[in-house]
């Protein structure tokens, strides 16, 4: 009988209910007594000297409170980034200041130099405009493309950066000689050039900030769109404002999709606790949908040169890449380390590649900054890679299916040690791959390509296995690395007298359902409901620490973390048991809920610990602290490997050059599930961003530095009809083997998988309608696809 | 000002308004009905979908003034008398029509709107339905579900699961 509470069951989500009768309570949906409003003043030339801004010619409009420039800031500290890469002659990277307003110079479309404040949204930006027409800003050249940005020494993003360049990174430079005659040597060498497309992360939830000061106490709170509460305020206190940190409580309530985001500390949200304390007011601020597009961080952006050296019979023996990643103009807090740590070392793939060596130049451009996007650097080591090894295929005219298993790692070869540094503890990728072929029905592949062509289109079929590293760690590696932070994570678990449990966690839930997910753990370790169990995330005046959520580590860092928890209050509870029980602790064994005495039928139960916990009376107080809480803190030794093979089926039409996907399989493995239909969702909702940056999104700045798609309108976000039903499984499974609940991260796979299924896809049914097309730059856009058939 | 009269799921209210208030601000801000959300500024994502005398209908792009006297149905009012979720909600959950929740009113709106005019709709159907509503996290998946669901379809066979 299947089990219908506990680990591994799905159990229906709990924040459902508040989310489908509009009870949720996202930032904008706070309002406060005597509340202002702020209107962020943006530039609209991409690089420019600020001459002037009269802030005098508004502050007596009607409803205007104060109007702030880039000159208040001046004294304040910057956003810094949080990962410091070192050039490859070990000269450390140029990190330019970033600061709360533009100061002296806008360096990008949308970037804010001042800020009005008002009594109401509208006199705001009343305000707001005004002033934008009186502000006098001298133009100056755009530098947008990057090749050009880094040959031309007059155009400056930073006036201190000479060549735009902030890093020049090689990885692992002492490879780089082997892997230079390992390819000379090859009897065969695939070079593919490719641009990882541009992207807006798009979370449909807008940004938005809510800063309060209490002059009475010299508190601050500061309600906001973040993935990562602890992580905002660390940053504000840190290097920002220099807020003492205990008067600072960050507060992110429900927010509507992050996908990389909202991890980062932006401008805005120091602005409003800069205005809140000059005015003694709440201060809000709400992203509209375009100010979104120019100032939410942007995502990929790579133009990567990857050549693939192997055997004549496809035994891969060398990968050298080279990539230009735009940065765009200011460093974005891991906008440094996701083009280097999340992608180089990715670039050996599920694949026992002898020698590999990356380069990465890192470069500064004046277009919106350009950070971790759902995937984050490894969706574009992904893509490489397996359009390169599909390139390898066809011009070998082997099966691309054979020349991935032949280069597969096999389960024996685990733990594997890649030759960009990462250490895969375990997997096995030939039962994702067997798997995906047999949901995918391969074996009819064939008579559905016929079928298509008698319907006058084209059918192609794209593989792609991937592997990627999440739940980043350890922070003392990472610190060698280059983290400016740690990667741990932490979680208390307070249980009341009367047994039921809150849980507190640094984990924030922005979609993900952690407040089921993790019910399930803690309840069915504990073996109590799972409704007696509360997810308590995003306030930090109520959870102890926590980095947050990205890069798929919430379960495997902070459920962790949790369970570590739980260990120590089932410790605990034995000893209160032993007590009660008049044994010894090294003979209670806690199952289902109860300390019972081995061997015996002498037991209490977890509800009779707990009160007795916080009602002493028979306890052993000479020896053990009243009260049942405890805390824990995690730092995994290992990222976990998540790993998975995805197989895409499309028509082309060869009339329009348009791009229907029939079907999408695929077989994942995340170690071990501990709420399926959750992990089914998050694959869903990545691969759907996957096949929108394979079809149809793309992000556009001209020449002048204009984003040319700053809206729905322009920028092609995928639809319900944009896709089919996606073929999901994740019963292949080999749980990680470092961290004690044998998982690994799911909530980028889908994102880091696809694209490049989905573009040997369309290759694959150009080939096979009698198109000698090598390869297209994403997004597979009706016209690029009918252009490339033209020849 | 203008003081414009609404029956909002069922009870009257009344708000002062501009002759540029959209109605979406008045529900938000004025009648504190914090379920209709906004996505976008170009009628795009359907976020803030709403019924207005029975359509279905972008709050964001409807001026407060010209809709005086109308009936609008807001997410709020969408859970059956007693409070639990109605058919179309409780299939969301079932389905896991969900994950953020922002997009969620505005589907749900939208998903009733299409199955009063489309009692027994097709995948397609859906999924066209759906064009002006945009969803982040789900790839629609679980939504297009959980609506067909609605409709008392089987639904895992249609999904080929
Ligand atoms: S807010 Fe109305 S369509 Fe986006
Ligand atoms: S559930 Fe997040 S946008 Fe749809």
């Amino acid at each position: 009988m299947p089990k219908d509470s506990g680990i591994g069951v799905a159990s229906k989500r709990r924040e459902d209910f508040r989310f489908l009768t509009g009870r949720g309570k996202y930032t904008d949906d706070v309002a406060l007594q005597g509340q202002l409003y702020a209107v962020m003043v943006r530039s609209e030339v991409a690089h420019g000297k600020i001459k002037k801004i009269d802030t005098e010619a508004i502050s007596e409009m009607p409803g205007v409170r104060a109007v702030f420039t880039g000159e208040d800031f001046s004294e304040v500290g910057g956003n810094p980034a949080g990962w410091l890469i070192n050039s490859r002659d070990g000269t450390p990277m140029r990190e330019p200041k970033r600061p709360v307003l533009a100061h002296g110079k806008v360096r990008h479309v949308g970037d804010a130099y001042a800020a009005v404040v008002a009594e109401t949204l509208q006199q705001a930006k009343d305000a707001a405009e005004k002033l934008a027409e009186s502000a006098v800003i001298e133009e100056l050249p755009a530098i947008v493309d990057m090749a050009g940005a880094i040959s031309d020494s007059e155009n400056r993003v930073h006036d201190e950066i000479d060549d735009n360049l902030c890093f020049d990174w090689g990885w692992i430079e002492d490879n780089r000689e082997v892997v230079d005659k390992a390819l000379t040597s090859s009897p065969h060498v695939t070079t593919l050039q490719l641009v990882n497309n541009r992207l807006v992360p798009n979370a449909v939830e807008p940004r938005s900030s809510i800063g309060e000061y209490d002059p009475g106490t010299g508190e601050y709170k500061l309600t906001t769109t973040s993935q990562n509460p602890h992580l905002t305020r660390l940053l504000i206190c840190a290097f920002v404002l220099g807020i003492p940190e205990h008067k600072l409580t960050v507060v992110a309530p429900d927010v509507g999709g992050g996908f990389g985001s909202k991890i980062y500390h932006y401008g805005e949200e120091a602005l409003v606790l800069a205005a809140a304390r000059k005015l003694g007011r709440p201060v809000r601020w709400t992203a509209d949908r375009s100010e979104s597009f120019l100032s939410d961080a942007h995502g990929r952006d790579h133009l990567t040169t990857i050549e693939v050296g192997s055997t004549m019979d496809g035994e891969i023996l060398a990968i050298r890449t080279s990539t230009l990643a735009n940065v765009g103009a200011y460093l974005s807090n891991f906008s440094t380390v996701t083009p280097t740590f999340l992608h180089g070392t990715l670039m050996a793939g599920p694949y026992k590649v002898p020698h590999v060596y990356v380069n990465l130049k890192a470069v500064f451009t004046n277009t919106a900054p350009v950070d971790a996007y759902r995937g984050a650097g490894r969706p574009e080591a992904t893509y490489s890679l397996e359009r390169a090894i599909d390139k390898l295929s066809r011009e070998l005219n082997l099966d691309p299916i054979e020349v991935r298993k032949k280069n597969l790692l096999t389960p024996d070869q685990f733990p594997y040690t890649s030759p960009v540094g990462l250490i895969y503890d375990i997997g096995n990728y030939q039962n994702t791959l067997d798997k995906a072929i047999e949901l995918a029905d391969l074996k009819n592949f064939e008579s559905r390509v016929k079928k298509s062509k008698s319907n006058g289109k084209l059918r192609g079929l794209g593989l792609s296995t991937w592997i990627e590293a999440c739940g980043i760690a350890p922070s003392n590696l990472v610190g060698q690395l280059g983290a400016r932070v740690g990667l741990y994570d932490a979680a208390t678990v307070r249980v009341s007298a009367t047994g039921t449990i809150q849980v507190m966690t640094g984990a924030h839930s922005h979609g993900q359902g952690h407040e089921t997910a993790f019910a399930q753990l803690v309840a069915s370790k504990l073996g109590v409901a799972e409704d007696a169990v509360e997810i308590v995330h995003g306030d930090t005046s109520k959870i102890p620490f926590g980095m947050g959520s990205y890069g798929s580590r919430s379960l495997a860092v902070c459920g962790s973390a949790m369970d570590r928890a739980v260990d120590k209050i089932i410790e605990k509870g034995k000893k209160i048991a032993a007590h009660m029980l008049e044994a010894d602790e090294i003979d209670i064994t806690f199952e289902n809920g109860n300390f019972t005495v081995n061997g015996t039928d002498k037991s209490k139960s977890f509800g009779e610990v707990a009160f007795s916990a916080y009602v002493p009376h028979n306890y052993p107080l000479e020896t053990l602290e009243p009260g049942l809480e405890e805390t824990a803190f995690y730092d995994p030794n290992n990222f976990t490997y998540p790993a998975g093979a995805y197989l895409c089926e499309v028509e082309v039409d060869p009339d329009t050059g348009k791009v229907t996907i029939c079907s999408f399989t695929c077989a994942d493995d995340f170690g071990n599930v501990i709420n399926p239909m959750i992990v089914d969702g998050q694959v869903h909702g990545g691969v759907a961003q996957g096949i929108g940056q394979a079809l149809t999104e793309q992000t556009v700045y001209n020449e002048e530095g204009q984003l040319l798609t700053a809206s729905y309108m322009d920028y092609t976000m995928p639809r319900a009809d944009d896709l089919p039903f996606l073929k999901v499984d994740h019963s292949c499974q080999t749980p990680c083997t470092h961290n004690p609940l044998g998982v690994k991260g799911c909530g980028e796979a889908g994102a880091i998988g696809s694209p490049p299924a989905v573009v040997n896809a369309v290759v694959d049914a150009l080939n096979r309608g009698g198109h000698a097309v090598t390869h297209i730059d994403m997004p597979l856009s009706p016209h690029r696809v009918w252009q490339a058939m033209q020849g | 000002m203008t003081t414009v009269k609404l029956s909002v799921n069922g009870k009257e209210m009344s708000a002062e308004v501009e002759g540029r208030t959209l109605l979406v601000d008045v529900l938000r801000e004025k009648l504190g009905l914090t379920g209709t959300h906004v996505g976008c500024d170009t009628s795009q994502c359907g976020a803030c979908t709403v019924h207005v005398d029975g359509k279905s209908m972008k709050s964001c792009s409807v001026l407060a003034i010209d809709v005086a006297g109308a009936e609008v149905t807001t997410i709020e009012g969408m859970a059956n008398p007693d409070g639990s979720l109605s058919v179309i909600q409780a299939a969301f959950k079932e389905h896991h029509g969900l994950q953020c929740g922002f997009c969620t009113p505005g589907m749900v709106m939208t998903a009733a709107a299409l199955l009063k005019e489309n009692p027994v709709p097709t995948e397609g159907e859906v999924r066209a339905y759906l064009e002006g509503n945009i969803c982040r996290c789900t790839g629609y998946h679980n939504i297009v579900k959980a609506i067909l669901a609605a409709s008392g379809q089987d639904v895992a066979a249609m999904a080929g699961e």
